[in-house]
C-alpha cells in the first residue's frame, strides 16, 4: 500500500472542524471511486473519529490522503485514508473502548467500536497520557 | 539598505537579530505562547529567512518556500492560539524592528517613523476587514440555522420537519424546539422527521434524533422518520445504533400515508381518476 500524496491535514479544535474532514474524507474518497454506499460509511466513521478527537483528545488533526494498494487476488484497487491525532489524556484499557456500549462521556458508547465496523482497516495506538492515534481505510470494490 | 545588504545583516548577525526579535514579541503574547515556543518560532523564522536569502532577494523566488512553510504554520498556530490578525502579524513586522537594531544598520529616523506608522495603518485595516467578514460569515450562520428548519404542516394533525445537510447540536435545538412547539401550535398527533437531505448519520446525530423524538413522544405525539436511504441504513446498522421502537420510513410519502391512517383518514384513489397522477 501506497500513499498517492496530496494528503490534507486539518486542525479539529470546533465543530465547524469536524464537518471539515467529513467533507474532506467525502471528496478523497468520491476521488478514489468508492460506491455510494462504502462513501457513505468512511465518512460516518471520519465523523465519529473526528468527534472522538474533539471531545475526548481535547482536539488534534486528520490527516486524509488517497492510498493505492491491490486486492489479495493482486487487482489494483484504490482507497482513502484517515489519520487522526491528538494529544489527550489516551484509552486506558483499549479492549475495553471498542465494545459496543463503552463510554466516556454521555454518547452512545457506539463510536469507535462502530467505526471500527464501517472501515476496512482500523488501527488504534494509545496510551494514558501520551494521547491517541487511529489510523483508517476504506478501499473502493 | 540593499537586498544584498539585509542578506549580509542577517549572515553576520543571526543570533542577535533573533534574541531582538524575541525581545519585541514576547511582551505583549506573554502569557499566552510561551517562549519556548516563540524561540522555536524565531529559530525556524530567521533560519529559514537566510537560508532564502543565501540565495535570492525576491520572497516569489522557490528559495523561500521553506520560509513560506514556517509562515503558515506560525500564522494557523496563532490562529488556534485565539490571537488576533494584528498579533499574529506583529511576529512578521518584528523581523524588520529586529534588523533596524542591528549592529552596524544606521536607518533613516524619519524613515523608519513612517515605515513603522505605515504597518500599523496596515494591521488595523487588515483587523477591521477581518472582523467584518466573520461578522458576514456569523449572520449567515446563524440564517442557515434558521432557514434550514422549517416545520410544514402536510394534513390535518400532521406536522413534518425536512432537515436538510449537517445536524450539529445547535441545530438539533432549534428543530427539536420547532417541532415541539409546532405541535403545540397545531395540536398534531403526528410528527416525521425526514432526513433524505442529511448526508451522513453517525452516532451524535442519532442521539440528537432518539432525544427528539422522546420529546414529542413524551407530550402525546408519534413520531417517524423518513427518508432512510439504502448506504445510511447500512451505516446505521454497521454502527449498531438501534432505533428501537421508533417508526421508521424509506419515504417521506410512506411516513404520510401511515400518520394519515393513524389520524383515522384512508387514503384512495377516486374512481374517475387516471391510474397514475400524470399532470
Amino acid at each position: 500500500m501506497s500513499a498517492r500524496g496530496g494528503g490534507d491535514e486539518v486542525p479539529i479544535a470546533a465543530d465547524a472542524d469536524v464537518v471539515r474532514v467529513r467533507q474532506l474524507v467525502r471528496a478523497r474518497a468520491q476521488a478514489a471511486g468508492l460506491g455510494l454506499v462504502d462513501l457513505t460509511k468512511v465518512v460516518t466513521a471520519a465523523s465519529e473519529l473526528a468527534r472522538n478527537t474533539l471531545v475526548h483528545g481535547g482536539g488534534g488533526t486528520a490527516r486524509v490522503e488517497a492510498v493505492a494498494g491491490t486486492t489479495a487476488g493482486g487487482r489494483p484497487r484504490s482507497g482513502v485514508r484517515a489519520v487522526f491525532v491528538d494529544a489527550g489524556p489516551g484509552i486506558p484499557d483499549v479492549r475495553a473502548a471498542l465494545q459496543d456500549g463503552w463510554s466516556s462521556g454521555t454518547g452512545l458508547g457506539l463510536g469507535l467500536s462502530g467505526a471500527r465496523r464501517l472501515v476496512d482497516e482500523f488501527d488504534l495506538t494509545s496510551g494514558v497520557g501520551s494521547g491517541t492515534r487511529v489510523v483508517v481505510v476504506k478501499w473502493g470494490r | 539598505m540593499s537586498v544584498e545588504s539585509w542578506g549580509a545583516v542577517l549572515a553576520e548577525h543571526q543570533a542577535d537579530l533573533q534574541a531582538s526579535w524575541l525581545a519585541e514579541v514576547a511582551p505583549p503574547l506573554a502569557g499566552r505562547v510561551t517562549r519556548q515556543e516563540l524561540e522555536r518560532d524565531g529559530r525556524e523564522l530567521f533560519g529559514a529567512l537566510a537560508a532564502g536569502a543565501a540565495v535570492s532577494g525576491s520572497f516569489s523566488d522557490g528559495a523561500y518556500d521553506e520560509l513560506r512553510a514556517v509562515l503558515t504554520e506560525l500564522s494557523r498556530s496563532r490562529a488556534r492560539q485565539g490571537l488576533t490578525p494584528s498579533e499574529t502579524a506583529t511576529s512578521v513586522f518584528a523581523v524588520k524592528t529586529a534588523f533596524l537594531r542591528a549592529p552596524g544598520v544606521q536607518p533613516d529616523a524619519a524613515f523608519v517613523a513612517l515605515s513603522q506608522f505605515v504597518d500599523e495603518l496596515g494591521l488595523f485595516t487588515f483587523e477591521v476587514y477581518v472582523e467584518a467578514r466573520e461578522r458576514v460569515i456569523g449572520e449567515q450562520s446563524e440564517q442557515l440555522l434558521e432557514l434550514s428548519t422549517p416545520v410544514v404542516k402536510l394534513w390535518d394533525g400532521v406536522v413534518a420537519v425536512p432537515l436538510v445537510g449537517t445536524l450539529d447540536s445547535a441545530r438539533t435545538q432549534v428543530v427539536m424546539e420547532k417541532l415541539l412547539q409546532s405541535l403545540v401550535d397545531t395540536g398534531s398527533e403526528h410528527a416525521i422527521i425526514d432526513i433524505t437531505g442529511v448526508p451522513a448519520v453517525d452516532t451524535q446525530v442519532a442521539q440528537h434524533l432518539l432525544k427528539t423524538i422522546l420529546a414529542a413522544r413524551l407530550m402525546g405525539a408519534e413520531c417517524q422518520i423518513s427518508g432512510i436511504s439504502p448506504q445510511i441504513a447500512q451505516t446505521i446498522v454497521a454502527l449498531g445504533i438501534d432505533f428501537g421502537e421508533i417508526r421508521t420510513r424509506a419515504t417521506l410519502a410512506d411516513a404520510l400515508v401511515h400518520a394519515l391512517r393513524s389520524t383515522g383518514a384512508d387514503v384512495v384513489r377516486g374512481a374517475g381518476a387516471p391510474a397514475r397522477t400524470g399532470r
